[in-house]
């Protein structure tokens, strides 16, 4: 490729398709993350959300389409990409400490052995001082509040100082104190770093937000903050005769301006 | 006969290291496959060890030996079964540890003649252990421990949470290829000396004793290890003392132990509240 490399966006899908088990999830979803972008990827349960993430993370290929993260295949440079995986599913007596999870966001390298060295518990240090909460590096994970979890798992995800960080639902089964914290943290990074979030809560754009994309099987995506009723009308749009909301004025007043952008776009 | 005296018996001595020995691979094992919560697919690999014993004595060939080749390829099928599904495969590990166990007793059946030993293997004998059995167990022990330390940051990673391993680039299939053939090598060796009906029971009692004490999981691997031989020492005791079996003493000792810890542990927390 002849375009020298700090002008390529972030992250670039083109055509992308993905299924399991000849399920589609994901359908021709092309999307361009510029770098520095706050992109908020919103849609409902089981809509693809995570999905998208894991291709861009290089976790699945895609059937069609290509990916490219800092125009590469994904998964080649770890160090450069930071994610924060959706919480709830780590074993709860789990023997690590704080530092030892965050030490967990260094990519797989040439060192191995039991210990882990000076430079790379500083940076663990680090990386906990910025998402506020140094004093609990050797404290047990499993002893926690949800919300310091959160913030030890965003503390494993800046360890490498990434240029890009992927968040999938930071704020589910945190109380709103935890949130706050969160918002604090994630609004206090800035700077340089792409930061993409996936959120089903639409109530989560905020000013910081330069980009929202709307994902249920297809992809509707806008320029600014806002969502739109054409994203609306793809998330929740043409619900089937079963449910009530089929029915409902919101509904039969989105429909149109829905159906015209994604072909067959029945809710799933 | 005195404990001195006792101790002075060849045989007795020959349990002792063996007792050292499962320990330490217990301890790595039984700590890794309690936080990998693969406890149901140790059983199933553990009973999938008895084709491997009947095998053995249909061939007439050496049992351990035979046993290690057949329960690592069991154990690399029920990996490349249970890879992309972790969570929902308790069925076919159950149709494997069923058809494991059924060919060993039917083999055994089928050989002529052969009578005797068949619950060494079930039950175990850590009082007839021979010396080449020692040295084989020390060779298992210094590659599980070898690898142990090696990946060791890779191990806590991909037991951590596998999913995030690998968009850090760690090779978490690999990983869990080997830990399933450090089970299986466990396993064998521990067969000897507990009986294969007993082996998960030494695999994950230690280890969750070990959990409730320790931060890291290297603690809770020198912990379960030092429970582990606990267990076998006090177990032994125990055996010579009320004239029972090894095996079946050694799981008694650990699961008496076991409940007075936990018991006790409940009865600290009422009389404080």
């Amino acid at each position: 490729m002849s375009t020298p490399e700090t002008d390529q966006p972030a992250i670039v899908l083109d055509g992308v398709s993905f299924g399991f088990d000849r399920e589609p999830i994901l359908e021709r979803i092309d999307l361009v993350i510029p770098r520095g972008a706050f992109a908020v990827i919103v849609g409902p349960n089981g809509g693809g959300k995570t999905t998208l993430l894991h291709l861009i993370l290089g976790l699945y290929r895609p059937d069609a389409g290509t990916v490219r993260v800092f125009g590469d295949k994904p998964g080649r440079h770890p160090e450069r990409i930071g994610y924060v995986p959706q919480h709830g599913n780590l074993a709860p007596g789990f023997p690590a400490t704080v530092e030892q999870v965050v030490l967990m966001g260094l990519p797989h390298g040439r060192r191995h052995g039991p210990g882990f060295h000076a430079d790379e518990r500083a940076r663990a240090q680090l990386a906990l001082e910025r998402t506020g909460i140094p004093e609990l590096a050797q404290r047990p994970f499993g002893a926690l509040s949800g919300g310091q979890r959160q913030r030890v798992l965003i503390a494993r995800a800046l360890i490498t100082e990434p240029e890009l960080l992927l968040l999938d639902e930071p704020f589910s089964n945190i109380d709103p104190y935890g949130r706050a914290c969160i918002h604090e943290t994630l609004d206090g990074l800035g700077g340089t770093l792409t930061r993409v979030m996936v959120s089903h809560d639409l109530g989560i754009t905020r000013q910081a937000v330069s980009q929202v994309l709307a994902v249920n099987r297809w992809l509707v995506s806008g320029d600014g903050p806002a969502i739109t009723e054409e994203m609306l009308g793809l998330m929740y749009g043409q619900h089937g005769a079963d449910c009530p909301m089929g029915h409902s004025a919101l509904n039969a007043h989105l429909a149109p301006s829905a159906s015209s952008s994604h072909p067959g776009g029945e809710a799933r | 006969m005195s404990l001195l005296e006792l101790l002075g018996q060849g045989f007795v001595q020959h349990a002792l290291i063996a007792a050292v020995l499962i320990s330490i691979a217990a301890g790595i094992v039984g700590a890794l496959v309690v936080v990998n919560r693969l406890v149901f697919m140790t059983g199933g690999i553990a009973h999938t060890a008895y084709g491997g014993v009947g095998t053995a004595i249909y061939l007439g060939l050496p049992v351990l030996p035979v046993t290690g080749v057949f329960t690592a390829g069991a154990a690399l099928l029920l990996g490349a079964l249970t890879r992309r599904k972790r969570e929902r495969t308790d069925t076919l590990i159950g149709v494997i540890w069923a058809a494991g166990m059924a060919l060993g007793l039917i083999l055994v059946e089928l050989t002529p003649g052969y009578q005797a030993g068949l619950m060494t293997y079930l039950f175990g004998s850590i009082l007839t252990v021979a010396t080449v059995d020692l040295w084989l167990m020390a060779g298992i022990d210094a590659v599980i421990v070898s690898l142990a330390l090696y990946y060791y940051r890779d191990l806590l990673s991909f037991s951590f949470d596998p999913v995030y391993a690998r968009t850090r680039g760690i090779p978490v299939t690999g990983l869990y290829f080997m830990l399933l053939l450090l089970v299986a090598e466990t396993v064998v060796m521990m067969i000897q000396v507990v009986g294969l009906l007993l082996v998960i029971a030494l695999l994950t009692l230690p280890p969750y004793l070990a959990q409730r004490y320790t931060r890291t999981l290297g603690g809770m691997m020198l912990l379960s290890g030092a429970f582990s031989l606990l267990f076998c020492l006090a177990g032994l005791y125990a055996s010579y003392w009320f004239d029972i079996g090894s095996g079946p003493a050694i799981i008694a000792t650990a699961c008496a132990i076991y409940l007075v810890v936990v018991g006790g542990e409940r009865l600290i927390g009422i009389a404080r509240r």
